[in-house]
């Protein structure tokens, strides 16, 4: 049998310490120093960075920093060649049980083992995130030219981010998990702070860094509750009737729910825990707001689905309306705030917390098509959010500049950017016939059913969406051209590529998403099936009656 | 020949001593009276190399003895005493011990690291600073070697203390340990007031924490009538010596436990016995802040679980309320203080008093979990403390002077020396107890032990302070690799083959004990299934006269 998902894991592993280790063009002249100190005093994409490049070209970078940007595409690519070929294999009819197993004892002492797994939703996140993973190497292709490695370090740095990506949602011991939810923070750290943008950069990396940093070791004590108390690490031993932790005591129960969920509500990030996420996407390349907001945010929801609710069945009916309503201060405040930015990179940040709020949703309102909303919502929040994040940085490359006051009648200049601009900023409002719609509307649906204040609450954060999406369009796109924008670029084939595949996932899933709800309904079922045992008025239709409501949405 | 193992019999004859359980001790000590004849008698210009051929030859000795001992203890049985039940051989001392005697091995090499043909020691310590004297002893090169004698004598005292199996014992490692110690912190070359200041206050507050230990194991002697660690763990058991009739005896106890933990305490830096643990550490020359950062405090945390666990594990309840309110203020004041400072040195060693606050919180735990969890807590933490302060040996003031310690001036250093950042990074990182790295897996290790004692509350408050220190780690980071570098930033000298070493074995050690711990926790450490009680792992007479008979 083929370890599918070592291979997957450990693949973008290698590639990252080869784009490393690969020999550097040795300059050692002294004028290697000036270009050193003038690229780095410029910091990031400000417009003097123009000027510096061609001095730091001519003296570092150069060649084999190109064969590390090629070889790092080659990694993501053979990753996702790798993962596809697995997703290929699936079993759709088994997705609700867990896939390519891998079970290895690692510190036997503590009962920790590698044992890797993957189920439907696992499944689609990781596809989500190797498709994500070429495409941002793509668009980031000329970002760090002006530095003195050329950006191999953030290239290396992004290929052992997707390792981690693979092994989080992947791992099936809840020590693995927690391994690799505390170590992705570190390659996260270093792309905002040393290879971000602007000069807050350094702080926006700590914000984010201790933010998360507190929350995993809370988590982190809860891992030790499960041990202690369940006598195992593995998932498949801690789930079920017959298990240790599912005999626990309400009341600790409780806490261990509580020392995950705010691990997760950090990392999603729900109100009131979200306020590192605009600053560090406002200092982050696109490339690593993509990977931020549209990767490493899902590790949240996806444990709160995965985590909090499979392993403490007992303790969620006490916490669904507390996190129902984080969940819509979240869409609203998000979505409010968002509004109010002129820093796109801000914006589209609190875009995602209110649309990271319609996710929690999703997942606490226990029915079968909230979650399953909820679990497409990952995926197509992920290709959405992660195409409008290029996008801006595709202006902020041009202009210097993610203001919005800077930009207006861009589409007269770059016809194709404000195009795709327009499409993936309608997704992000969730426009029928896109990917994120059917996501939403299944939110709302099951929401409903669950309660009907809370969805005619949620349905306010979807108007307001069409309010920020369409007056940063506006402002930025329409009306007379601003000055400094004159002779700007239209997207070029680079960048088109890297865009072009993430407009076609948003159509295709947004009028035929049945593939990938074939995939998450089974596993969606299964965690139903746990909060209906708990919640009297669960109200869970079965998946069954989820996927042919859909069918009539067509 | 070796001689057989089930030997140690107590007689009221002269003690039979079994030498070969004792050989690595031996060892040690005849090392260090050999390089005092050295100094005596070997001509000036080749005594640095004998000296370290010797401290060398003898640490590795020590450690293949050891390796030996632990081959041939009896597999049923945890281990024997020695020398009329002074000391103990068993398992847990021998990993200490061991452990000790690796990290000595590694801090050689900083100590005997040369630039220009200088260690880190002054040319003669007996000048006054600044004086003629003293420059005339820098011209002709002189120097301190006598700095090897004593290192091995502290090794010796360090090797004794977790392993004493009487009150009395224990005291005389602790003055063994101590004594070089205060002596080879006073001998820095640069910033020599600095450092004498530093010897003076270590030494003022060690002799008088000293005083307490020693009151305390008085007090001890009058509540049990011996001093011998399995004598009073059957008087504690039973309520008190004879003299003592239905448990009245208890407040003198108390009141040795409470005094013996305060020179214990002091020891390992714990809050509020920390004030000297910054001073000294910045003030020491840096190889003997490495040193006494990784030896000293496994030895002293080695004699601290020996305490609570062996004499004093019948009365946990009497003593775990003290460490409960220590271990809290250990780990919560000190991660605050540290977020202020601005000294490498200093801020490593707040450091090490928040770590010692984690390890404080296994020993609360009173199980064969904690035990082991704090043993391989200070492991991972010694090889990972010498790496960093090797790392701050290296980076020195523009002219490649004094180390420079102060952290706002390491701007930049990433950028510079990529590598040697990054290895700092990694040991930072590893502090933080990042997974992937050694300090993980020991932070997982002690609170584990913890929770399942039902410490719970104290390993939240552990999770927060840790949270707490990532900051101030993290900064370190924030300034080496996100901010330029200044034009009165550091150098960094080129790392000797001895320095660059240590950082190797350092970085290899948290990355190895962090990705693949297996092999150490499963075969070197006290495995759970032997009781829940730690005694069960550790001797003392009482059990060694148990399983002779």
């Amino acid at each position: 049998m083929i370890p599918w998902l070592t291979i997957a894991i450990a693949l973008p592993a290698v590639g990252a310490v080869l784009v490393w280790a690969l020999p550097r063009v040795t300059a050692t002249s002294p004028a290697r120093t000036v270009g050193e100190a003038s690229a780095s005093a410029a910091g990031g994409g400000t417009t003097t960075a123009t000027a510096v490049r061609p001095a730091a070209t001519a003296t570092g970078g150069g060649a084999s920093a190109e064969t590390a940007k090629r070889l790092a595409l080659g990694f993501s690519l053979a990753t996702l060649l790798v993962v596809a070929a697995m997703a290929l294999r699936f079993d759709t009819s088994q997705a609700g049980g867990l896939q390519f197993e891998e079970v290895h004892p690692w510190i036997p002492r503590f009962g920790i083992h590698y044992a890797v797994g993957v189920d439907g939703i696992a499944l689609a996140l990781i596809l989500m995130s190797v498709i994500l993973v070429p495409l941002v190497i793509l668009a980031a292709w000329k970002e760090h030219e002006d530095r003195s490695d050329g950006g191999r370090g953030y290239f290396a740095l992004i290929l052992a981010l997707e390792a981690m990506m693979i092994g989080v949602f992947a791992a099936t011991d809840v020590f693995l998990f927690y391994v690799f939810f505390e170590v992705m923070l570190i390659p996260v750290y270093f792309m905002i702070g040393r290879y971000g943008r602007g000069d807050e950069r350094s702080k926006a990396a700590i914000k984010f860094l201790l933010y998360s940093l507190a929350g995993g070791l809370i988590m982190l004590v809860a891992v030790i509750g499960v041990y202690v108390i369940g006598g195992s690490f593995l998932w498949t031993d801690l789930v079920g009737e017959g298990s240790a932790l599912a005999a626990v005591d309400p009341a600790t129960a409780r806490w261990l729910f509580l020392g995950f969920f705010i691990a997760f509500a950090i990392k999603a990030p729900m109100w009131p825990v979200h306020t590192w996420l605009p600053s560090a996407a406002q200092s982050s390349r696109p490339g690593t707001a993509v990977l931020l907001v549209g990767v490493l945010d899902k590790v949240g929801t996806y444990g709160m689905l995965r985590y909090c609710l499979e392993l403490f069945p007992a303790a969620v009916s006490w916490f669904v309306w507390p996190v129902v309503g984080l969940s819509l201060v979240s869409i609203i405040y998000g979505a409010i705030l968002a509004v109010g930015q002129n820093d796109m990179m801000r914006l589209v940040a609190y875009t995602s917390v209110s649309h990271f709020g319609f996710i929690t949703l999703g997942i606490f309102a226990l029915t079968a098509q909230a979650q399953a909303g909820a679990a497409l919502y990952m995926v197509n929040h992920g290709f959405a959010t992660g195409a409008l994040f290029l996008i801006v940085g595709f202006l902020i490359a041009r202009r210097g500049s993610a203001n919005i006051t800077d930009y207006g009648g861009v589409q007269k200049l770059a016809p194709k950017l404000a195009g795709v601009f327009l499409v993936t900023g309608l997704a992000g409002l969730a426009l029928p016939g896109l990917a994120p719609f059917v996501s939403e509307f299944l939110v709302l649906i099951g929401v409903y059913a669950f309660s009907p204040i809370p969805a005619v609450i949620g349905v306010i954060g979807v108007v307001l969406a069409a309010l920020y999406i369409l007056w940063m369009y506006q402002r930025t796109m329409n009306g007379p051209t601003k000055e400094g924008l004159s002779g700007l670029r239209d997207l070029s084939a680079r960048e088109t590529w890297a865009v072009a595949p993430l407009v076609a996932l948003l159509l295709v899933l947004g009028v035929y998403p049945q593939p990938a709800l074939d995939v998450i309904n089974p596993a969606v079922e299964r965690t139903v099936d746990i909060g209906a045992g708990t919640v009297a008025d669960g109200g869970s239709e079965g998946a069954a009656g989820a996927q042919e409501e859909e069918g009539d949405e067509e | 020949m070796i001689p057989h193992m089930d030997l140690p019999v107590i007689t009221e004859a002269p003690p039979q001593l079994d030498w070969w359980l004792l050989a690595p001790l031996v060892t040690v000590f005849a090392a260090g009276v050999l390089g005092v004849l050295f100094e005596a008698f070997a001509p000036k210009e080749r005594r640095r190399g004998l000296q370290i051929g010797l401290a060398v030859l003898a640490l590795l000795a020590t450690f293949v003895l050891l390796v030996i001992q632990v081959g041939m203890l009896p597999a049923d049985d945890p281990g024997v005493t020695v020398a009329a039940g002074v000391l103990a051989v068993d398992r847990t001392v021998i990993f200490l011990q061991g452990t000790i005697t690796v990290l000595a091995l590694v801090s050689l090499l900083l100590i005997s690291e040369r630039r220009d043909g200088r260690d880190a020691f002054a040319a003669q310590a007996a000048t006054v600073p600044g004086s003629e004297e003293e420059r005339a002893h820098i011209l002709a090169g002189s120097q301190h070697t006598e700095v090897y004698p004593l290192v091995l004598f502290a090794v010796l005292g360090m090797l004794m203390f977790p392993a004493a199996n009487d009150f009395l014992t224990m005291f005389i490692a602790l003055e063994v340990m101590s004594l070089p110690l205060y002596l080879l912190c006073g001998l820095a070359r640069r910033r020599r007031l600095f450092s004498q200041e530093a010897a003076v206050k270590y030494f003022l507050l060690g002799a008088f924490s000293s005083g307490f230990f020693l009151f305390g194991a008085a007090m001890v002697y009058g509540y049990a009538g011996s001093v011998n660690f399995g004598e009073i763990r059957a008087a504690v058991e039973a309520g008190g010596a004879e003299i003592f009739q239905g448990g009245n005896g208890e407040p003198l106890m108390l009141m040795g436990i409470g005094l013996v933990a305060i020179g214990l305490l002091f020891k390992v830096g714990a809050v509020p016995f920390h004030n000297w643990k910054p001073d000294v550490y910045q003030g020491a020359p840096t190889p003997i802040t490495a040193l006494m950062a990784s030896c000293t405090l496994v030895a002293a945390f080695g004699a601290l679980l020996r305490v609570f666990f062996v004499p004093f594990g019948g009365s946990a309840e009497s003593w775990q309320p003290m460490l409960w309110v220590v271990a809290v203020l250990t780990m919560v004041v000190a991660a605050v203080i540290a977020v202020t400072q601005r000294d490498v040195k200093r801020l490593l060693a707040y450091s090490s008093v928040v770590h010692a606050g984690f390890i404080l919180t296994a020993v609360v735990a009173n199980s064969t979990d904690g035990l082991a969890g704090a043993m391989f807590y200070l492991a991972a933490y010694g090889f990972t403390t010498l790496g960093a302060f090797a790392v701050v040996t290296l980076v020195r003031t523009k002219d490649g002077g004094q180390e420079l310690g102060d952290l706002d001036r390491w701007a930049g250093l990433g950028r510079r020396s990529p590598a040697l950042a990054g290895a700092l990074t990694l040991f930072l990182l590893a502090f933080a107890g990042i997974p992937l790295t050694s300090g993980f897996i020991g932070k997982f290790a002690v609170f584990e032990a913890a929770v399942a004692a039902g410490a719970t509350p104290l390993v939240v408050v552990g999770v927060l302070s840790s949270a707490v220190t990532a900051f101030f780690y993290v900064r370190i980071i924030v300034v080496m690799f996100f901010r330029d570098p200044e034009e009165e930033g550091p150098t960094v000298v080129r790392a000797g083959a001895a320095t660059g070493g240590v950082i190797t074995i350092g970085v290899a050690a948290t990355l190895l004990l962090g990705l693949y711990p297996g092999p150490v926790l499963d075969n070197l450490l006290p495995s759970s299934e032997s009781g829940g009680e730690p005694v069960a792992v550790m001797v003392d007479q009482a059990s060694t006269e148990t399983s002779s008979e």
